[in-house]
């Protein structure tokens, strides 16, 4: 059993115009196998996956599903054929309850009436199977943690016993307590047979999460086999094509003045107690687990939340009451983790996002001079090296990793002296990542002064001078980088008697 | 914040506020002579038809993520559609069945071109608002149309004994009222128990969602669109049961009193929330505020900022509701 085949795609080819996404891909996984599907952003792993879920159809090649030719056209037809996908952004509909949730679009139903009695008892089936019998089944989906969520896609994915499950980034949301569960799930779903490609840039998972991996680089496969047998720098330069030195590349900075000092501050719901200084030419770190309160914390410190108690001040004054605005008048950046919602306007071109916070350099009586604005945009395109076709192109149209340089660019064209920002690499690529890490680097020697929001604990060891660590909305501890390790930050995050 | 018992029973069951809010009317106007008496009960409920069952249709827009601007006019084109039906001597039952499959049509046009042509539903409906009246004024010549008083089409909304041939009681509401009712309860299951229904908030709450789902998105939509069209039709029977003509003029802006009566029940115009039970509370609440001001004697203008008023409070407690849960 163990080795039959369970999905073949062999010599995939795939165009978009002059653009080939895809050029003679072969991919392989067997039943009870956990395959890692790796590469950089654009590399093809979305298309890869659009295919074998019927989104798109390729141009060229072989797919075999359990030995036989298997050209699904719809989403529809990919799951009743046993393919289920778990996309990166979580796919549920927020009104509606776990239960309906789970089996929707393969509600039991009798001459179109729902037969609920028979619903709950495969909803619940599902999440039992899932060990999360305790899942609210009523409830609807936005009232439920961003983990439970999860267990309701995954939940969903396991309807109609699907044996192939496509997660792509499951974890770019999640904590590392989640990450756990999630990967006894998947060990749970593997020992029962199923088949799971598991798409994920940190690496760390798919190393311990994986059976087998498949590298493609520039719609490539450029490597395969069993993740045993390669080594963690080898996957980067498989993925990369080119050496990556360092992934997180020295910049050396030294530590000023304070510019930020943050006592006792408390929000309406979170954060209840946090303290930290902030110096020039420092990046400091703040580390915890999803619902830590880290955001609150510093959507407070922007003047986005309102402040309950405590007090916030920027070069020894008291701001503690502020609205954005204000803030920005300090000379506080703002880089929201949300980067669709609220990071940038999607619809509106590069020149607009990186330039909307500060017109004044190219307005006069309130009239833009456009020539001058596309003038600083590109200065700031160059000076990042963000990869666009041109300044009026709308943003939505670049990959995850330009956007968020984007973003980044608008804070470093406001000339802003502290950035604050909120997970900043989080769902962009390992070399996009690196530049970023890059960019921070540079700041902190410029003497500005910068925080750094993540959940992945090796990118904030390897960029910050000072970590935090935050725990129910209390800022635990912080203290220098070389006094902490990641053992420590985890178990102050979990509380240290980790209760759950 | 302290959450208290009642704000805690809100935030589950959200047909609490609109009932609520029905019960203070109500006692509002309840010291008001011959508020309270049944024959004005019935009045207040006829007067409610209209409004009801064309918020049965547009409950479901709603909740799907859409809105339907086209609804007085599709009324006034059914109500002359009836009319000439009812002038040309048909029985009952066909007039009905020709304004229903006349709603229907308008509701077809709506649903393809909103789900084929993925057009935003606000445009769509306000373009289509302009044809059906324009439809209803080249079908009735401009000028209302009129036919045989004695059709049995007007008891739908009428006590017989006012027409003059009975002797039953004024305060038995008339047929539609019960039409009405039946209809809110039928497409009310519909509505939670049926796939079709579930889909329809599915696609309100995440349609890209219910798309990977493999819900049929667009088939869904356009048959939302279509059976509103209908209930609109049925609407239409009414509006020329209680007026006794086809007037092509009748029921501007009707649109806006549906709208408002769903959105006071509880659904939002983003979709994915709202019910047939509360879309019915909202009807009442509304026309039983314009019933009572009028008994009191308050002017026209004061039932118009009134109700106005009581739109923008009823959505705003809702958001605070919504606030409360997250």
């Amino acid at each position: 059993m163990e080795n039959t085949v369970r999905l073949q795609m062999r010599g995939v080819c795939k165009h978009f115009g002059a653009t080939r996404a895809l050029n003679n891909v072969n991919f392989e996984i067997k039943q009870g196998e956990v395959h890692a599907l790796i590469g950089e952003n654009g590399a093809g792993k979305s298309t890869l996956m659009k295919i074998l879920s019927g989104a798109y159809s390729p141009d060229k090649g072989d797919i075999l599903l359990e030995g036989k030719p298997f050209a699904p056209g719809n989403p529809l037809h990919a799951r009743k054929s046993g393919i289920a996908m778990i996309y990166q952004e979580l796919t549920l509909t927020p009104h509606l309850s776990a239960e309906e949730n789970i089996l929707l679009g393969e509600e039991p139903s009798r001459y179109g009436w729902i037969d609920s009695t028979k619903r709950r008892q495969l909803a619940q089936e599902a999440v039992n199977n899932l060990n999360y019998s305790h899942l609210p089944l009523d409830k609807p989906v936005h009232l439920l943690s961003l983990a439970e969520q999860q267990v309701i896609e995954i939940a969903r994915a396991s309807i109609g016993s699907a044996q192939l499950i496509i997660m792509d980034e499951p974890t770019s949301s999640l904590s590392n307590v989640d990450v756990a569960n999630l990967f006894s799930i998947i060990k749970k779903l593997r020992n029962q047979g199923a088949s799971i490609i598991y798409i994920s840039h940190f690496l760390e998972e798919c190393q311990e999460i994986a059976d087998q991996y498949t590298v493609l680089r520039d719609g490539v496969t450029v490597g395969n086999g069993s993740m045993s047998d390669v080594s963690f720098s080898e996957l980067i330069h498989l993925m990369v094509g080119r050496e990556i030195n360092e992934i997180f590349p020295e910049s050396p900075h030294t530590i000023g003045e304070t510019v930020m000092e943050v006592c006792n501050l408390a929000g309406s719901r979170k954060p209840s107690s946090v303290n930290f200084n902030l110096h020039k030419g420092e990046i400091f770190g703040i580390a915890g687990l999803v619902g830590a309160g880290r955001t609150e914390t510093v959507r407070a410190c922007f003047g986005l939340d309102d402040v309950e108690e405590g007090s916030i001040f920027i070069y020894g004054s008291d701001k503690t009451h502020s609205i954005p605005q204000k803030r920005l008048d300090d000379g506080v950046g703002f880089l929201s983790e949300n980067r669709k919602e609220e990071g940038l306007m999607l619809n509106r071109n590069v020149a607009e996002n990186l330039t909307t916070t500060n017109y004044s350099r190219f307005t006069r009586w309130g009239f833009i001079d456009k020539v001058k604005q596309h003038t600083s945009a590109k200065q700031m395109i160059d000076r990042l090296d963000i990869k666009i076709r041109e300044l009026s192109q709308s943003v939505n149209e670049l990959s995850g990793g330009n956007q968020q340089k984007i973003s980044l660019g608008r804070l470093l064209h406001h000339n802003a002296e502290i950035y604050i920002l909120d997970e900043p690499t989080r769902g962009i690529d390992i070399a996009s990542k690196s530049e970023i890490y890059k960019i921070m680097g540079e700041l902190a020697n410029e003497g500005k002064a910068v925080i750094f929001i993540s959940s992945y604990l090796p990118e904030l060891l390897g960029v910050c001078d000072t970590i935090g660590v935050m725990c129910r909305g209390v800022m635990q501890e912080s203290r220098p980088k070389a006094e902490w390790t990641e053992d420590e930050i985890l178990s102050v995050a979990i509380g240290q008697q980790a209760d759950d | 914040m302290k959450e208290t018992k009642l704000s805690k029973y809100a935030s589950q069951y959200p047909i609490i506020g609109p009932v609520l809010g029905l019960v203070l009317v109500v006692l509002l106007f309840s010291k008001t002579r011959g508020f309270l008496t049944p024959n004005n009960i019935t009045i207040i409920l006829t007067q409610t038809v209209i409004v009801i069952i064309a918020a049965l249709g547009m409950t479901k827009i709603i909740v799907s993520g859409g809105i339907d601007l086209s609804v007085g006019a599709v009324v006034a084109f059914t109500s002359v559609l009836g009319a000439h039906a009812v002038s040309e001597g048909l029985p009952m039952v066909l007039v009905i069945i020709i304004a229903l499959i006349g709603g229907g049509l308008f509701g077809l046009i709506n649903g393809t071109i909103i789900a084929g042509f993925k057009m935003n539903p606000f445009i769509v409906t306000l373009g289509m608002m302009g044809v059906a009246r324009g439809a209803s004024k080249w079908l009735g010549k401009n000028q209302t149309v009129n036919y045989d008083t004695e059709s049995s089409i007007n008891f739908l909304m009428n006590n017989p004994s006012q027409i003059g041939s009975n002797e039953i009681p004024l305060w038995l509401p008339p047929i539609g009222v019960v039409v009405a009712l039946f209809m809110a309860a039928v497409i009310s299951t519909v509505m939670n128990k049926t796939v079709f229904g579930r889909h329809i908030y599915a696609i309100g709450s995440n349609e890209a969602t219910a798309r990977l789902c493999g819900i049929r998105t667009e088939l869904t939509k356009l048959k939302v669109y279509l059976f509103a069209g209908m209930l609109y039709g049925l609407a239409g029977v009414m509006q020329l049961s209680r007026l006794q003509q086809g007037d092509p003029t009748v029921a501007i802006g009707l649109e806006l009193d549906v709208i408002a009566a769903v959105v006071i029940g509880g659904a939002s115009l983003s979709g994915g929330t709202g019910s047939i039970f509360g879309a019915v509370i909202g009807a009442l609440i509304m026309a039983t505020l314009r019933n009572g001001s009028d008994q009191v004697g308050w002017p026209n203008y004061a039932q118009e900022i009134i109700i106005g008023l009581v739109i923008v409070l009823a959505v705003g407690l809702d958001r605070l509701r919504q606030r409360r849960i997250n």
